[in-house]
């Protein structure tokens, strides 16, 4: 086997969405220019985001009672149709040089299916991959989300796996496009899952699946990174407000 | 060969579609510069230029799809 790859982690905590971006293209300009394999960890605020080419008609509610509400939408360069991030979604942004792992796109999105399958077999939970499809299932439900971006070789954007995500939001959409219905662990376990030990398991897996070694962190903050205000509180205001509008909708 | 190539992108993959372009016809890039943006597979992918020049024109646009290898965009290399 030849040597593991190095690879910095950054663990972000909860961060806005735009800065988490900002940071992974920092990152990126670092790695194609010889910087470290690099995994950022975090979870963002509610937002919805569509990729490249997505479709718009995969809301079922106008977008602007949605951006009303306060949660951004956002067009970003990776593949993929709208998706949903949220608190309690561990989202994964592996920024690594490709070059190490083959220079094949369909290899490394089949190795980030397989860190999710593996991180959800260490939680006792059988998952899959769907014949055409991108992504990872339990049963007949989704559960993690995947869509990347690669310039000079060098990925961004990546995967999101449903921990303790707040399903609910999902429903005013269609999750990457499809008539799906989606899960979380916290979901399946049907209890509160330890997202610090999440993590630990992902980079495991990570390690395993890409032959990495993990360099001292340089980063590693749990505390709220997106600015002055309680995202949590924000996110229980917002639900609130799209519960009431959802219910009037129901009435007339 | 400096023009703007469809890339290899991995075994399996035949064909990409062309997202979104950059730059246009006529406008000068310099090497490295990302000029075109793919989509296949649930991923971007970026193709940069070989050598600075100017793009004499575009031969794939957007939300049209081409094979690995087929020329994307005729670069005409700079000479000074």
């Amino acid at each position: 086997m030849n040597s593991p790859f190095l690879f910095q982690l950054q663990d972000l905590g909860l961060i806005d969405y735009q800065k988490g971006l900002n940071l992974q293209r920092k990152t990126v300009q670092e790695v194609i220019q010889g910087g470290n394999n690099t995994i950022l960890l975090c979870e963002h605020p509610p937002v919805f985001t569509l990729g490249r080419l997505a479709a718009e008609n995969n809301f079922f509610i106008p977008q602007q009672q949605i951006t009303e509400q306060g949660i951004q939408i956002v067009r970003i360069d990776r593949g993929g149709e709208v998706t949903l991030h949220s608190p309690g979604q561990l989202v994964t942004y592996p920024i690594f040089n490709l070059n190490h792992f083959g220079r094949d796109l369909k290899v490394f999105l089949h190795k980030l299916e397989q860190v999710a399958i593996d991180l959800l077999q260490d939680f006792d939970i059988v998952a899959h991959r769907i014949l055409g499809q991108r992504g990872v299932w339990v049963g007949k439900d989704k559960i993690a989300s995947i869509g990347i971006g690669v310039k000079k070789w060098v990925s961004f954007h990546g995967m999101a796996v449903n921990v303790n995500t707040d399903l609910d939001l999902f429903s005013l959409i269609r999750p990457c496009g499809l008539d799906v219905k989606m899960t979380s662990i916290s979901r399946i376990k049907n209890q509160l899952i330890d997202m610090d030990d999440v993590k630990k398991r992902m980079i495991k897996c990570f390690c395993d699946q890409f032959n990495l070694n993990e360099l001292p962190s340089i980063k590693k903050n749990s505390k709220l990174l997106s600015g002055d205000t309680d995202v949590g509180e924000q996110f229980r205001v917002v639900k609130e407000k799209l519960n009431k509008e959802e219910e009037r909708n129901v009435v007339r | 060969m400096n023009n703007i190539v469809l890339p290899e992108l991995g075994e399996g993959i035949t064909k990409a579609t062309v997202a979104f372009w950059h730059f246009k016809s006529g406008d000068f890039v310099q090497e490295g510069d990302d000029v075109v943006e793919l989509v296949t597979d649930k991923a971007t992918f970026n193709v940069a230029a070989e050598v600075a020049g100017r793009i004499q024109k575009i031969q794939v646009n957007e939300g049209e799809e081409a094979k690995i290898g087929a020329v994307l965009a005729v670069l005409e290399p700079d000479k000074t």
